[in-house]
């Protein structure tokens, strides 16, 4: 079986679980809705500063939730030791590491579109810049989230205390790519800047930490 | 019954005469603790091996090494004639102690994504797989509502759906009952009478009386007896025309 077709079944077989559990999307939303209620009320904004602030707010906002999400991705295969009947098949784990990191990009993006209506009314914001720009830095900044968490999920999921173990490994190494989705963010909300190189830093980080997590998948799914 | 040598899709059968499970030397270390103790032995494809042993007698661990689940920390082992697990994954069949089922999803929709992972996408194996365990492939309650037992039988039916030549079974019989146990047992040895080989590491000897071609018997992470006359003993554990 091809690792297109297998990481699509892998992709499907997720989705239909998350749709009938909703375990990773419910609990994702509470988190990120309770950031963006107590934040508004920490600090109170005018329209100026909301757009300086916003981009660290809202990606912050982003990563923890998908921490949430990221904890759960791994939990569904452990129960059972599903993951054995997937190690013992001839599948591609590559496939299985596309499918998750897939499915926890759905998830996230899903958030980040329900949630971004609520930043803008919460925080007032109008963006200077274009936003198409804005939604190319959502797409790349969630792919750099969810890749990396995704196979630092796996990496932490024979650790005993997985659930501190991942924001512990994930935080450090997601700084470049949080870091260039907060300056691009902030630089499109408040127009004073152009956000090309953090873009493509995005891009660059994007490409290299998918390589990297795809070349050494293998080794972390059969790690004893 | 569903499996025959002509839908198996991993190609040709491996000769009866052929080694189908070859152990040089097998240790497995768990930090200091040795729970494999240098293993060598031969198993021949086509025969029924029934494992016994006390808790810790290393039976699911030798399991799980010729699975390809855990890499041994010393010696080495051939599978159906090739070294790397991997290259004859779909002609291999894994039961585990644990189900191995999604509980979020029906019976149908576990076997339907499992032999996804053999390449096989017909409706038709995964329901033959299910009524050979004695499930209703119509059922559509979630695996999560199932029984034990029910959970057992399908995890059989997964481990078989795609034919494997070579099957490994942990604990089949766990939490089944006596006469589901029976059934099960029954199947297998109309599977073994296929031509596929089939190891069963089980604590409930008995039933496999008649029906396993030998019993191998480990203890302290080593073999220690292997009795080729188990297929000529009854369920009570007697030799067959013996007078009691």
């Amino acid at each position: 079986m091809t690792t297109l077709a297998m990481t699509r079944a892998t992709l499907l077989k997720d989705l239909r679980m998350e749709w009938r559990s909703k375990d990773a999307i419910n609990s994702m939303l509470f988190f990120a809705l309770l950031v963006v209620v107590i934040f508004s009320f920490a600090f109170n904004p005018t329209a100026e500063e909301s757009r300086r602030i916003a981009g660290g707010l809202v990606w912050v906002a982003f990563l923890f939730a998908a921490v949430v999400a990221l904890n759960q991705t791994w939990a569904r295969e452990l129960r059972n030791q599903v993951l054995d009947a997937y190690r013992v098949s001839p599948a591609p784990p590559n496939a299985l590491f596309l499918a998750k990191a897939i499915g926890n990009f759905l998830f996230v993006v899903v958030l980040e579109a329900l949630m971004t209506p609520l930043f803008v009314v919460f925080y007032d914001l109008r963006s200077i810049g274009p936003v198409w720009q804005l939604v190319v830095v959502a797409l790349l900044g969630t792919w750099a989230l969810v890749v990396n968490g995704t196979f630092f999920a796996a990496l932490s999921i024979r650790t005993r205390s997985r659930e501190i173990m991942l924001p512990l490994i994930l935080f450090p190494i997601s700084i470049p790519a949080l870091l260039a989705m907060v300056d691009a963010t902030t630089s499109i909300l408040t127009g004073e800047a152009s956000p090309d190189f953090w873009i493509k830093m995005l891009a660059v980080y994007d490409v290299v930490f998918t390589a990297v997590c795809l070349l050494l998948f293998e080794s972390v799914l059969n790690a004893e | 019954m569903t499996i025959t040598a002509e839908c198996n899709p991993a190609g040709a059968e491996v000769p009866s005469s052929s080694p189908a499970i070859v152990l040089e030397n097998l240790v497995k270390f768990f930090g200091r603790f040795a729970a494999i103790r240098g293993i060598s032995a031969t198993f021949s494809a086509g025969r029924l091996y029934v494992v016994l042993g006390d808790n810790g007698a290393g039976k699911s661990t030798l399991l799980r090494i010729v699975a390809g689940l855990m890499e041994p920390s010393q010696g080495s082992f051939s599978l159906l004639g090739v070294s790397k697990v991997r290259e004859v994954a779909h002609r291999v069949g894994y039961m585990g102690h644990a189900p191995l089922l999604y509980d979020e999803l029906g019976g149908m929709e576990n076997l339907r994504y499992f032999s996804g992972l053999y390449g096989l996408h017909d409706d038709n194996v995964c329901q033959k797989a299910m009524q050979m365990v004695g499930l209703d492939p119509e059922l559509s309650r979630r695996v999560g509502q199932y029984s034990q037992g029910m959970r057992q039988r399908l995890s059989l039916a997964r481990a078989v759906l795609h034919d494997p030549e070579l099957i490994l079974l942990d604990e089949p019989f766990s939490n089944v009952d006596l006469r589901s146990a029976r059934e099960m047992a029954a199947v297998l040895g109309h599977v073994r009478d296929l031509g596929k080989t089939i190891f069963v590491v089980t604590h409930q000897a008995p039933l496999m009386a008649g029906i396993a071609d030998e019993f191998v018997h480990m203890a302290a992470g080593q073999i220690v007896a292997r009795d080729p006359s188990a297929r000529e003993l009854d369920p009570s554990g007697s030799k067959v025309g013996t007078a009691q």
